[in-house]
């Protein structure tokens, strides 16, 4: 198996296990697509979440106000009826978790890697361009009658920083 | 006994959300603190007893791991449990905060079962459901 199969492969568990987990919902992926041109422009909510290490790159989630207000009522138990701070929370927060799980099957592969704090964004008719030349892979999702697509790509860092996943070092020092 | 609760999680969804699982696992409750990340929470310990600390690893200003290693470094919490509820499930992060004495942890996503199970192998009073 390709590294390009086990990562759509690990995406994909990764985001029905979240759905199914936090939200009690069933999620089912569609046709696979691999982009590498320039981005189409998007409307609604998108949240990426970095990955860096020997193999750096992104994944990221996006989705309508509608699915992402469904997304923070489900995961809160709470009707959201507007994107608001609790919404954008819950939609960063769920991609978190889909880009975590997938970052954590991949380390047995690729060694450790360091991940980002989530970032949300929601607009209209916005574009995101990552500096690098990965390939992304991309897959959109059905929710019931809704749909979301999750995005992810993955390729050899040229030249690593030595990863400072977590913690600190000997100078860093904690006063309590 | 009753516990004091500190939830640290960058995210407030799922400081929500571990908040509603605490409230239904059966344990006796005093109160739920939250921060957003282990500086607001170092802020919290100094001025409030806490029983039990769950906490986030991946978080802005102070990571999980340095509250961790914080809270064992410092005399009057290092008896403090403390549970990692996070993405991370490497060795890299999961393996430093149980060297550093973490209690246990929790892989997100979770379920209520999860939270409550790893609880019930900690906390000295038991876990009713």
């Amino acid at each position: 198996m390709t590294l390009k199969d086990d990562l759509l492969r690990s995406l994909s568990k990764a985001v029905e296990d979240v759905f199914s987990i936090m939200l009690g919902a069933k999620v089912v992926g569609g046709d696979v697509a691999f982009e590498s041109g320039a981005p189409d422009a998007h409307d609604g909510v998108l949240a990426f979440v970095g990955v860096a290490g020997s193999w750096a790159g992104a994944g990221c989630m996006s989705c309508s106000p509608r699915v992402a207000c469904r997304i923070c009522s489900q995961m809160l138990m709470s009707e959201s009826t507007a994107v608001n701070e609790d919404v954008l929370d819950a939609v960063a927060e769920l991609t978190n978790m889909i880009v975590g799980s997938v970052k954590s099957h991949l380390e047995t592969e690729l060694g450790p890697l360091g991940l980002s704090i989530p970032t949300v964004v929601f607009g209209k008719n916005f574009t995101t361009k990552s500096a690098g030349h990965a390939e992304w892979i991309v897959r959109p999702f059905s929710w019931d009658s809704d749909t979301f697509e999750v995005r992810m790509c993955l390729a050899p860092n040229q030249c690593p920083a030595p990863l400072r996943v977590h913690g600190f070092g000997p100078a860093d020092q904690i006063s309590v | 006994m009753e516990f004091d609760v500190l939830l640290v999680d960058d995210s407030a969804a799922i400081r929500k959300i571990l908040q509603r699982v605490l409230r239904q696992t059966g344990i006796a409750i005093r109160t739920i603190l939250e921060a957003g990340d282990g500086q607001e929470a170092l802020q919290i310990l100094n001025g409030q007893t806490v029983n039990l600390v769950l906490t986030d690893i991946n978080m802005p200003k102070m990571d999980g791991i340095q509250l961790l290693a914080a809270i064992k470094g410092a005399a009057s919490w290092r008896d403090i449990p403390v549970v990692m509820v996070t993405t991370e499930g490497g060795e890299s992060s999961v393996g430093e905060a149980l060297r550093l004495g973490a209690a246990g942890y929790v892989r997100k996503p979770f379920t209520a079962d999860e939270i409550k199970g790893k609880l019930a192998g900690i906390l000295p009073a038991p876990v009713v459901s």
